[in-house]
């Protein structure tokens, strides 16, 4: 059975249908990308697996149970954690605070600082900035940052949104390595990208979006083979 | 130079007593982006509980400031709970004319039950005057200070150093995000307005004893200049409302002293008037750069 699995899965703003019918699945251990154009609806289907927002039909199932009414606090309870699009760490708040605040349902103590050892190890830069305003790194840490803040709470699925946004290619690739530890140190990821290429290759199975609905589907390398997806996503 | 200090100590015991009440405002707005105009009317509620439990029930000072804090605490969460919640997805004005009203509706539920007139506050702690070289102190503006200071501190290591406190600052900044961490934004909220509505409470008790008088409209005003001193401080801003609070306690009892008394309220709002014009965003305001 899969780890979480979506099934007809229609999202609207107001009137406007952002995600119409939507399916996919995810099981334990794998990297598993959604790709599509801006305003495909992925950033939607993310903030409803973390439910930010309510569907209007379908449901969403993780471990056996269904989850889409559930709210936010609710969810990353369960193991689920997002690092949204834009990363949105908290300015004002040191790196430490943040990373602190992603450990906010986290109630043992000795585990806590166990974690922010592991993400110290991992972000090296995390450490060195502990005492500083978040607000004050530059994007790729900010990047690192908001990784490391969805990391504290121990999710067994991490879901996340655009990690290679705006960032250099060196740091891209960094990320895309991390991205890859976290999977190979037995958390299940939900990677979404406009950098097609390389989340496919990094990718175990992929979901091609356009337009609120799934239109292809394949292993990452079946997709990075494919002459549409070439085509439309890695530029011919 | 003893007149001066004397103004020193007078303005600096009632912007004490501004900066509590500031407080409630500037946190109020910091997560909500709500000017609570009711949250006068709430010091004017701690000021009545004072009154009541220090007459019937005989409490002392330490009991009845302490009382005070936990009903208006309690009043906060739930005019929040009922009013302002179910237009937390509206257009803001909504709010803010629903604050208006539930202001209205405080002031004119506490004159319709108790009388509009000014009542005196018990003196329970007798007042005694310390003069040093000419400068008066008492008894009583000390204890202000005092309270209104530990108050202030304590609620800085809140905000500063505890997991609520850095939720209450984390869903300032990015409701959602915080929600992605699991905290719940329903509970924060209520938590910001029970600590700002706490130290309104402080504040009526305290200025019940240093003006030994009060009654049902007596939020307006102190409201109105608290209100201010958060904006000069840079609203949204802790440390901006203390500072704000007690430069406007030292601009009022300075415009009096000067022989201006008519004006000390006029002074208030010019300051108001200045500060939207060359720092719009107070003192402390911040200019939160976001990377994209
Ligand atoms: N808050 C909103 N209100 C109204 N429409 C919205 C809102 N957020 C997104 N949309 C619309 O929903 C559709 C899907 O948006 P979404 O953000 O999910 O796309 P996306 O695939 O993440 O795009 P991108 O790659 O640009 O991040 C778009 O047409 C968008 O305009
Ligand atoms: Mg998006």
């Amino acid at each position: 059975m899969a780890m979480l699995s979506v099934d007809n899965l229609a999202v609207n703003y107001g009137v406007i249908t952002a995600v119409k019918g939507v399916s996919f699945e995810i099981n334990e251990g794998e990297i598993v990308s959604l790709i599509g154009a801006n305003g495909a609806g992925k950033t939607t289907i993310l903030k409803t697996i973390s439910g930010l927002l309510k569907p209007v039909s379908g449901t969403i199932t993780y471990e056996g149970k269904q989850i889409q009414k559930e709210k936010a606090p609710k969810i990353v309870a369960q193991g689920i954690s997002q690092v949204p699009e834009g990363r949105h760490i908290f300015p004002g708040l040191t790196v430490k605070e943040n990373l602190q605040m992603g450990a906010f349902l986290q109630s043992n103590h000795q585990q806590i600082s166990d974690t922010f050892g592991e993400i110290y190890k991992r972000f090296p830069i995390l450490k060195q900035r502990e005492n500083q305003d978040a607000a004050t790194l530059s994007g790729g840490e900010q990047q690192m940052l908001a990784m490391g803040r969805a990391l504290m709470s121990k999710p067994k699925l991490i879901l996340l949104d655009e990690p290679s946004m705006g960032l250099a290619p060196i740091f891209i690739n960094e990320i895309f390595d991390i991205i890859k530890a976290i999977q190979e140190q037995g958390t299940t990821v939900l990677l979404i990208e406009q950098n097609a290429k390389k989340a496919l290759s990094i990718a175990d199975r992929g979901y091609v979006l356009a337009s609120g609905e799934v239109k292809l589907t394949g292993t990452g390398q079946e997709l990075l083979a494919n002459a549409d997806v070439q085509k439309a996503y890695l530029g011919g | 130079m003893q007149t001066l200090l004397q103004q020193l100590i007078n303005g600096l015991s009632l912007g004490s007593i501004y900066a509590l009440l500031a407080l409630g405002y500037t946190m109020v707005y910091g997560i909500i982006k709500l000017i609570n105009f009711a949250h006068g009317d709430i010091y004017m509620l701690g000021a009545f509980w004072g009154y009541y439990v220090i007459n019937y029930w005989h409490f002392n000072f330490i009991f009845a400031l302490l009382s005070a804090m936990l009903v208006c605490a309690v009043s906060g969460v739930i005019i929040e709970y009922l009013a302002y919640r179910p237009l937390r997805h509206s257009p803001r004005i909504a709010a803010l004319i629903t604050a208006i009203g539930v202001s209205y509706f405080l002031e004119n539920g506490m004159s319709y039950l108790y009388g509009s007139s000014t009542r005196s506050f018990p003196q329970i702690i007798k007042q005694v005057n310390y003069h040093f070289g000419g400068v008066q102190i008492s008894n009583i503006q000390i204890l202000i200070l005092v309270t209104a200071c530990l108050l202030m501190i304590l609620l800085q290591l809140i905000i500063k150093r505890t997991k609520m406190g850095r939720a209450m600052r984390a869903v300032s900044v990015d409701p959602d995000a915080a929600e992605l961490v699991g905290i719940n934004i329903n509970r924060t909220i209520s938590f910001t307005f029970a600590l700002g509505s706490s130290m309104a409470g402080a504040a009526g008790v305290l200025i019940g004893l240093y003006y030994n008088s009060i009654d049902p409209l007596m939020g307006m005003t102190p409201g109105i200049k608290a209100f201010v001193a958060a904006v000069v401080g840079g609203i949204g801003s802790v440390p901006g409302a203390s500072l704000g609070g007690f430069l406007i306690g030292l601009l009022e009892t300075g415009v009096q002293a000067i022989g201006l008394s008519a004006y000390k309220d006029a002074a208030v709002y010019l300051v108001l008037i200045i500060i939207l014009l060359i720092l719009p965003a107070g003192i402390f305001g911040k200019n939160t750069k976001e990377k994209v």
